[in-house]
C-alpha cells in the first residue's frame, strides 16, 4: 500500500519517537521552571510590594464630613442651618459610555443644559474616581426613580450631605453671607485634609470669617471597597467632630423690620447695642437669596444678579463708602467744644454762604432756602437746624488735624475691625493722607467741605452707626461685634482703646441738640417724634452725588434719580440711657429727614418694643 | 498491509488481570485527572464568586467530560487511525462554514450554530489536527522526508489560517503547535529544525504586519508595559500580577483573596483563575497544581512510549506536549510573561467546551494505553 511503511523499522521508529519525547520533556521541565521562577519572584520576592498594592487597591480611607456648625441670632432664632440633601454625582471612571449615561439619566430625571454644562466643567478639575456632582436636591420622587433604575446606572451614585440652608433666605445674605462649592483658587490654600469631606467651605459674611470654627474636623472611615468602588464593609471609623456653634448679636425681628423699611430702595443700615458694641442688625438692600449659592448658582441667575442695577450683591454696610453729609455734624461740634476753638456760647450770623479770605467762590449753606439760617447761630441750632455756615466756619478756627485725629477715635477713616471680611476703611482726610493720595498740599477749602461731611471724607453705614454709638457713651471705644457667644461662651467686648475723655458737659450738649434734631419744633426730623414715647437723639445727613456749583440750586425733578442725593441719618435711643445706636443710608433718598431717619424710629421702635417685653417677662418672674 | 500483520500477538503478562483493562481505563491518569477536577472545582467555586451555579455546570461539563473520555477508551487506536481523516475533514468543513455562518461576540466569529447546539470547530480540531497528522506520519517512512513533510504542514495550514480568520489567534497557534509536536516527534531531521526556527523569526515582523489584528498587537505592547495604561488593557496584567504576589508564600485562604472576591481581577473564573489559586493558596497551592500537571504529562509521556503503534506514539506524544503548552501559555500570559491570548489554564478554569475537548484527548490516550501489549519480532 504504502511503500515506506514496508521498509518500516519499528524499533528504530521507537528510538527516535523515545529520544524526541524525551528533549520535549526536558524542554517541558525547563519551561515550566521558569514559569514556576516567575511565581517565585512574585509571590515571594517581591511578595511585599504587592500585598501593599493589594491592600491599596481595597482598602481606601473616606472622609466623613462633619456638620458645619449653625448660626443662631440673640434670641436662639436658627439663621443657618444644616439641611440633609441628596445629590447625584457620576464616577466617570465606572461609567461604560458617560455620553449614555448622561443621557439616560436626563430621561429619568429632570436635568437643565445648565446642569450639563456645569457638571462638565466640574468633570474637568476633578481627581480620577472622584464622584462628580450632576443634579443637587433630588427630590424625594426622583431618587426613588433613580434607585429603580440604578441598576443600568453604572457609575451614577446618590449621595446625601448635610447641606447649608438659610431660613431667612435674603434677610441675612451679606452678613451670614453663604457657603459655597470650593473653587480651584481655593483649593490651593486650603488644607486639603480638613476638607475632604466637603465640598464647599465659607466664601463672605459669617461663614468666611469664621470659617474655621464652622468647620468641624473631618473623620475618617477605613473602608473596603470592590473594583468598582462600591463599599463592602466599614473596617474602622473615627466619627467627625461638628463645628462650633455661634450665637450672633444681630434680632432676627429687628433684622426684618430694617429690611422692610427700605421698600426696595438701595441703602444700608447697622444698629449696635451700644453697651457691648454688638450689632443688632445690618442690612443691605437690596439683597438676594444665599440660598441660590450653595449648591453652585446657575449663570443665569448670578448674571442677573451681577448685573443687576440696584447691585444686590453689594455689601452696602461695611463696603458701601458714602460721603458722610451733615450727620458728622456733632461729631465736629463736640471736637470744636472739646478742643476750645469754640464755646458753647458762641454764635455766628448766617447769610446763607460763606466767603473764606482770598478765595471768590462762595460756600453755600445747603439746608436753607435763601437768606440762610440768621442771627444767632449757635452749635445746638447749627446741629438742630443743620446749618453749613456754622460748620464752615467753626472747621477753619479747629483745623484738619483735630478734626482729622478726633473722628479716627470715633471711628472714622480706619477699619472698625468688625468681624466680617472685606470691610472698607473709608476716608477721613488729612494733610498726610491728602500728600499720600493725591500729592498735594492740604488747603482750607479742603477743612471747609470736609466740615460738612463733604470733599474727600468717606465713611461706610457701619462707621456712622460707630460713631453715633461712640457719641452715645460718651467716648466708650467698643469694637463692633457680631458673634456674640461661640459654643455657648459669651464673647467679651473689645474696648479698642481708652474712652475718649471728653468734658461731661459737652456731651450733655450735644446729646441734648441732638434730640433736639427729633423733638424741638425746627430739629430736621422732628416728622419722626410724632407719638415717641421715649426719645431719640439724631442727626439727618444729605450726601451730594454730583456737585452743584454755588449758582446752582439743586433740584432733582431736573436730573436722574441715579444721581439724587443720598438721605443719611444717624441715632441713637433712648437719650437718658442709650442703648442702640443706628447708621443708615438710603441712596438716592434725596433727603435724610423723610427717607432715612423714618427707617430708624421703625428699627428703634421695634428694639424699645423688645426690650420692654424683655422687662415685662424679667419683672414677672 | 499493516507493519502489525507480521507481528506475532501476544497478551503481555498479566495484563488482563490489571484493573480497568477491561474497561479501557487507565487507573493513574484517572486519579490524577480526579484529582485536578476537584481542585478545579474548589479554586472556581471561590473564583466565581462563591457561586454554586458555576461550580454545578462545571462539573456537569467534566461529568460529560469523564463519559465522552470512556466511550472515546472504548475503540480500538486503530479505529482512530482510521477515522482520523473523516474527522479531520468534517473539522475543516465546518472551519469554512464557521467563516460564512458563523456566531460569535466581540468581533469573533467561531461558533456554528448548529439549532439544537452551539458547536465550536476550532475546539474540535485541538483534537483533530494531531491525530490527522500522526495518523499520516505514523505511516510513512521515519524521519519523514521533504515531500511528507509539505504535505504535513499544509494539513496543519488549512485549519490553522481558518481560525486565524475568525479570527482566534490563541487557538491556531495551539492547533498549529500540536500539528508540529507531531512532525517532532516522528522524528524531524535537525536542518529542518534549524531552518523552520529560522523562517519563525523572519514570519515575525510579516505576522505583526499583515495577520495580527490591533487589539492583538495591543496585548503584545501592554505586556511590555502594563504600567502605560493602568485602567484599560494593562488592567488585567497589573490586577493578575497584583493577585498572584499578593497570595505570598501560604495564600491569603480559600475565599479571602481580595482581589478576585472584590472583582478587581477580570475574567477570574476563566482564563485568570491560576491568580485565584495564586492569591488563595500561594506558591504552595501554584507548586501543588504544577506537581499535578507534571505527574498527569509525566503519565502520559508513559503511555506514549509504550504505545504499540506509530500513530499512538504520535498523537500521544503531540496531546501530552499541547497540553503542556495549554498550561505553560496560561500561567505565563496570567503572570505577565507572555501577552494575553484567551488560553485557559487545563481542568481548572470555567468552561464547558474545553473540557470536553480535553477529556477527549485523554479517551484517546487511555485507548492507547489499554491496548493490547504484544511481543514485537525484534530484527
Amino acid at each position: 500500500m504504502i511503500d515506506n511503511a514496508a521498509f518500516s523499522d519499528p524499533a528504530r521508529d521507537r528510538r527516535i519517537f523515545t529520544g524526541r519525547l524525551l528533549i520535549a520533556g526536558l524542554l517541558a521541565i525547563v519551561l515550566t521552571s521558569a514559569v514556576l521562577y516567575r511565581y517565585f519572584d512574585l509571590q515571594v520576592t517581591q511578595h511585599q510590594d504587592f500585598a501593599t498594592h493589594s491592600d491599596n487597591n481595597r482598602v481606601h480611607v473616606r472622609p466623613a464630613a462633619p456638620s458645619r456648625g449653625l448660626i443662631y441670632d440673640r434670641n436662639g432664632k436658627l439663621l443657618a442651618d444644616n439641611r440633609p440633601s441628596y445629590s447625584l454625582s457620576i464616577i466617570r471612571e465606572r461609567s461604560v459610555n458617560l455620553e449614555q449615561l448622561l443621557q439616560q439619566i436626563s430621561s429619568l430625571i429632570d436635568i437643565s443644559s445648565d446642569d450639563i454644562e456645569r457638571f462638565e466643567k466640574r468633570l474637568t478639575r476633578r481627581k480620577p474616581y472622584e464622584p462628580t456632582p450632576l443634579r443637587f436636591n433630588l427630590s424625594e420622587q426622583e431618587r426613588g426613580i433613580l434607585a429603580v433604575n440604578g441598576y443600568r446606572l453604572d457609575g451614577a451614585e446618590v449621595t446625601a450631605r448635610l447641606t447649608r440652608f438659610y431660613p431667612n433666605a435674603e434677610l441675612f445674605a451679606h452678613v451670614i453671607g453663604y457657603v459655597g462649592r470650593i473653587n480651584e483658587r481655593e483649593s490651593q490654600q486650603i488644607d486639603s485634609v480638613a476638607y475632604s469631606g466637603t465640598d464647599s467651605i465659607g466664601k463672605i459674611g459669617l461663614e468666611k470669617y469664621y470659617e474655621d470654627q464652622l468647620l468641624g474636623t473631618v473623620g475618617t472611615e477605613h473602608v473596603e471597597t470592590n473594583a468598582r468602588g462600591r463599599v463592602m464593609r466599614i473596617l474602622e471609623n473615627v466619627s467627625p467632630l461638628p463645628g462650633t456653634n455661634l450665637t450672633v448679636h444681630l434680632d432676627s425681628n429687628l433684622q426684618r423690620v430694617a429690611h422692610k423699611a427700605f421698600k426696595g430702595d438701595r441703602g444700608a443700615l447697622v444698629a449696635i447695642d451700644i453697651k457691648t458694641g454688638g450689632i443688632l442688625s445690618m442690612v443691605s438692600a437690596p439683597s438676594y437669596d444665599p440660598n441660590l449659592f450653595v449648591s453652585g448658582i446657575s449663570q443665569t441667575n448670578y448674571n442677573q444678579l451681577l448685573h443687576s442695577p440696584d447691585r444686590p450683591l453689594f455689601d452696602r454696610t461695611i463696603r458701601g463708602q458714602y460721603p458722610p453729609g451733615s450727620t458728622i455734624k456733632p461729631l465736629f461740634g463736640l471736637i470744636g467744644l472739646h478742643n476750645n476753638s469754640i464755646s458753647m456760647d458762641y454764635s455766628i450770623e448766617d447769610p446763607g454762604y460763606f466767603f473764606m479770605e482770598g478765595i471768590e467762590r462762595p460756600w453755600r449753606d445747603h439746608n436753607s432756602k435763601r437768606g440762610g439760617h440768621g442771627k444767632g447761630v449757635d452749635l445746638a441750632k447749627a446741629i438742630i437746624e443743620s446749618c453749613d455756615v456754622f460748620f464752615y466756619k467753626m472747621s477753619v478756627k479747629t483745623g484738619i488735624d483735630l478734626l482729622s485725629s478726633y473722628s479716627e477715635m470715633f471711628g472714622l477713616g480706619n477699619l472698625t475691625g468688625i468681624d466680617m471680611p472685606g470691610e472698607r476703611p473709608g476716608i477721613m482726610p488729612s494733610r498726610e493722607w491728602k500728600q499720600g493720595a493725591r500729592q498735594e498740599a492740604w488747603f482750607n477749602g479742603d477743612t471747609i467741605n470736609v466740615s460738612i461731611g463733604q470733599g474727600f471724607m468717606l465713611t461706610t453705614p457701619l462707621q456712622l452707626a460707630v460713631m453715633s454709638a461712640r457719641i452715645a457713651s460718651r467716648g466708650k471705644v467698643l469694637q463692633p461685634q457680631l458673634v456674640k457667644s461661640i459654643n455657648g461662651t459669651a464673647t467679651q467686648a473689645v474696648e479698642s482703646r481708652e474712652p475718649i475723655t471728653i468734658n461731661d458737659e459737652y456731651w450733655d450738649y450735644v446729646h441734648r441738640a441732638m434730640r433736639d434734631v427729633v423733638h424741638a419744633p425746627r430739629g430736621t426730623a422732628k416728622g419722626i417724634s410724632r407719638g415717641l414715647d421715649y426719645e431719640i437723639a439724631g442727626k439727618t445727613g444729605t450726601a451730594q452725588v454730583i456737585s452743584i456749583s454755588a449758582e446752582e440750586e439743586y433740584d432733582s425733578s431736573k436730573i436722574d434719580k441715579s444721581q439724587w442725593d443720598h438721605a443719611l441719618f444717624v441715632a441713637f435711643a433712648p437719650v437718658n440711657d442709650p442703648q442702640i445706636a443706628v447708621g443708615l443710608i438710603v441712596e438716592n433718598g434725596e433727603h435724610g429727614s423723610s427717607a432715612a431717619a423714618p427707617i430708624a424710629r421703625l428699627v428703634i421702635d421695634e428694639y424699645m418694643k423688645s426690650k420692654s417685653k424683655q422687662s415685662q417677662v424679667i419683672a414677672n418672674k | 498491509m499493516y507493519t502489525n500483520d507480521f507481528v506475532r500477538v501476544m497478551q503481555s503478562p498479566g495484563g488482563e488481570r490489571r484493573r480497568g483493562r477491561s474497561m479501557h481505563i487507565d487507573i493513574p491518569l484517572l486519579m490524577i485527572l480526579i484529582a485536578l477536577c476537584i481542585g478545579g472545582l474548589i479554586v472556581l467555586y471561590s473564583a466565581s464568586g462563591q457561586s454554586l451555579f458555576y461550580v454545578k455546570r462545571q462539573g456537569l461539563f467534566m461529568l460529560t467530560g469523564f463519559i465522552a473520555m470512556i466511550a472515546v477508551a472504548q475503540f480500538p487506536v486503530r479505529f482512530w487511525e482510521r477515522w482520523a481523516v473523516l474527522i479531520y475533514c468534517i473539522g475543516l468543513i465546518s472551519l469554512i462554514f464557521v467563516l460564512f455562518f458563523g456566531v460569535g461576540a466581540k468581533g469573533a466569529q467561531r461558533w456554528l450554530d448548529l439549532g439544537f447546539t452551539r458547536f465550536q470547530p476550532s475546539e474540535l480540531m485541538k483534537v483533530a489536527v494531531p491525530m490527522m497528522v500522526s495518523a499520516y506520519l505514523g505511516k510513512r517512512y521515519i524521519p519523514p522526508k521533504f515531500g511528507h513533510i509539505l504535505a504535513t504542514l499544509a494539513l496543519i495550514f488549512m485549519p490553522v489560517l481558518l481560525i486565524v480568520k475568525q479570527p482566534d489567534l490563541g487557538t491556531a497557534i495551539l492547533i498549529f503547535a500540536s500539528g508540529c509536536f507531531a512532525l517532532f516527534l516522528a522524528g524531524l531531521r535537525k536542518r529542518y529544525l534549524i531552518s523552520a526556527f529560522l523562517m519563525a523569526l523572519a514570519a515575525i515582523p510579516s505576522l505583526w504586519f499583515f495577520v495580527m489584528r490591533d487589539y492583538q498587537k495591543q496585548r503584545v505592547l501592554t505586556l511590555l508595559s502594563p504600567e502605560e495604561d493602568k485602567l484599560g488593557a494593562g488592567w488585567n496584567i497589573i490586577q493578575s500580577t497584583t493577585a498572584i504576589g499578593s497570595g505570598g508564600l501560604n495564600g491569603k485562604g480559600w475565599t479571602l483573596g481580595t482581589q478576585s472576591q472584590l472583582n478587581f481581577l477580570p475574567e477570574s473564573h476563566t482564563d485568570f483563575i491560576i491568580a485565584v489559586l495564586a492569591e488563595e493558596f500561594g506558591l504552595i497551592g501554584v507548586l501543588t497544581l504544577c506537581t499535578a500537571y507534571l505527574l498527569l504529562i509525566g503519565r502520559c509521556m508513559v503511555i506514549a512510549l509504550n504505545s504499540q503503534s506509530q500513530f499512538g506514539r504520535l498523537i500521544a506524544g503531540s496531546l501530552t506536549l499541547t497540553f503542556f503548552i495549554y498550561v505553560f501559555v496560561n500561567m505565563s500570559m496570567v503572570s505577565g510573561i507572555l501577552p494575553v491570548v484567551g488560553v485557559p489554564l487545563p481542568l481548572i478554569s470555567y468552561g464547558g467546551t474545553a473540557i470536553v475537548t480535553l477529556f477527549l484527548g485523554f479517551g484517546i490516550l487511555m485507548a492507547i494505553s489499554t491496548e493490547p501489549k504484544r511481543i514485537r519480532i525484534e530484527l
